[in-house]
């Protein structure tokens, strides 16, 4: 395979949330003050930008924003577009179709409502098949097709509930450290296994949270990121598979498209599991996480349960993961991918302060888009790694 | 639809595609249909214009035998807007002739649904004459119980 790795990098980023779950920007004027503040970490200007990203339309965005790209990319995949933008990035950026690419995410579900506005979600065009084949039976979404695949993990390999459940008690260690986070309580197994059942086995703890939520990342050549304002944070691999769109056409619902995506890009990168210092994997419910951490190869298939039991997800533990505080208790505005890839540069960069972890050198950031849908894999690294 | 002005709230009734046409025809007379690719000798689901496998687009409708397992499940404790108010069980049906379908599972209280139980087809009539496919607890021998 030719490689990316090395090629690229992301030389700023930027998200804003807040402990309230609310913000007062919504819309363009959200996403044009993230690509602000990413280019000025980076020490860029909008002059400088030649890609776009954007999940809705990259041309739409470009225009507002006075930007004429010669690489541009809409690509939507849910949650996971924001690790797709990236792989896309800096494919056109080592194959020269470009030189410094933004890409961007804004969502504000809490602010819409609370002010009246119409909704940003919208469905997707033409005739939907869930419409006719899923909604007469009243799957709750989101929570209700990860309920189904949590079943079945159970059934095949005797995952408890108090398995998955220790995964958003990690995940709420790191969200502690975070000032910035909605949720920082400390959680126990009981605490979640007493929260109300949504949809069978899935508690509301062991659910993401629906807060407002922005960010933006901007990357550009090898050559151009060593000259900028800060260390660069190299793209060493990246990969993307889908298997279905809904969730009743998923092919086996314990294995996800990420075992994949994963394999690819820890190949493109030169590294295997026991190599990441960060994991930044997409924690929509606990049952999400689990899955991630088997199709990545950092357990056996059906390993997961056991796996996580001893807390080495949290701070102090063997696999330092979701260390901003997840979906579950940092921020989850709908489509969360781009906060992965913004605290996996801010941990390569040395920037996390009580949460930061010891010389992380390499890290992850895996989206889950729809429902189990698309997984996309970035493997990201220090200068020291490129060596 | 759901008419919030009723006392029993009523499902979202599916649309009717073109494809799908004489899989909904069928259920007027309580028979579910699957498409089998004639090329593949298999059937697929959900009916589109295409087989999915090799994309040709000579099928045929034949008859299913109406019996499977349950693959997963979930049992909602938060109805959805148009459903009643009591837990109810939606689940991933997969069908002998192979294919796996999304349905629920009725007459079974939800602490009694478990992956790999046998069900058999069941109906419910929709607003316009079609029947919707649910499923319920059968013994080995097919028979509902």
């Amino acid at each position: 395979m030719r490689t990316l790795r090395g090629a690229s990098a992301i030389v700023g980023v930027a998200d804003d949330v807040s402990p309230t779950g609310e913000l007062d920007r919504h819309g363009r004027e959200l996403e044009a003050a993230m690509i602000k503040a990413a280019l000025d970490d980076a020490g860029l200007e909008v002059a400088d930008v030649d890609g776009v990203c954007h999940a809705e339309s990259s041309m739409a965005l470009a225009e507002y924003l006075g930007i004429h790209p010669r690489f541009t990319d809409s690509t939507m995949t849910g949650g996971s577009s924001y690790e797709v933008h990236v792989e896309h990035a800096a494919a056109a950026i080592a194959a020269g179709l470009c030189d410094v690419v933004v890409g961007v995410y804004a969502s504000t579900p809490r602010g819409d409502r609370a002010r009246g506005r119409p909704s940003s979600r919208r469905m997707p065009p033409g005739p939907n098949p869930m419409a006719e084949w899923e909604w007469p039976y009243g799957l709750r979404m989101p929570m209700g097709p990860y309920a189904l695949a949590a079943t079945l993990h159970m059934h095949r390999f005797g995952t408890t509930s108090e398995q998955l459940a220790q995964i958003a008690v990690s995940t709420r260690q790191w969200a502690a450290m975070n000032p910035r986070a909605r949720y920082r309580t400390p959680l126990s197994v009981a605490d979640v296994l007493a929260s109300p059942l949504q949809c069978e086995p899935l508690h509301l703890l062991d659910c993401c949270l629906v807060t407002d939520g922005a960010g933006a990342f901007v990357m550009t050549s090898a050559d151009r990121a060593g000259d900028l304002r800060r260390p660069p944070v190299y793209v060493l691999g990246a990969g993307t598979c889908h298997d279905h769109m809904m969730i009743s056409q998923m092919p086996d619902l314990t294995l996800t498209p990420g075992a994949v995506s994963g394999a690819q890009a820890f190949a493109m990168a030169g590294i295997k599991p026991g190599d990441v210092d960060v994991l930044m994997s997409y924690d929509s419910f606990t049952i999400t996480a689990l899955l991630h951490l088997e199709d990545l190869g950092f357990c056996a298939k059906g390993d997961g349960g056991p796996f996580v039991e001893d807390g080495k997800l949290g701070p102090g533990g063997s696999l330092p993961t979701n260390t901003n505080g997840g979906g579950l208790s940092y921020t989850h505005p709908g489509m969360y991918g781009m906060f992965l890839i913004v605290e996996a540069v801010r941990q390569l960069r040395g920037e996390c302060g009580p949460r930061q972890v010891d010389q992380a050198e390499v890290a992850v950031a895996h989206g889950s888009g729809m429902v189990l849908s698309c997984m996309s894999t970035i493997v990201l690294g220090t200068a020291g790694t490129l060596s | 639809m759901s008419d919030p002005g009723s006392e029993t709230p009523k499902r979202l009734e599916p649309p009717v595609t073109e494809a799908s046409q004489p899989f909904w025809d069928a259920t007027r007379e309580r028979r579910l249909l699957l498409p089998w690719c004639t090329t593949c000798e298999r059937p697929f689901f959900y009916p589109r214009d295409v087989c999915p496998v090799c994309l040709r687009t000579s099928f045929e409708w034949r008859e299913a035998s109406g019996g499977g397992v349950v693959y997963t499940y979930t049992v909602e404790h938060r109805p959805q807007p148009s459903f009643s108010a009591d837990p109810y069980i939606v689940a991933l049906v997969e069908l002998d002739e192979g294919v796996r379908l999304m349905s629920n599972i009725v007459g079974c209280l939800p602490d009694e649904v478990a992956v790999g139980m046998a069900v058999q087809v069941t109906w419910e009539p929709l607003s316009d004459g079609r029947n919707l496919p649910l499923f319920e607890r059968v013994n080995r021998a097919g028979v509902a119980r």
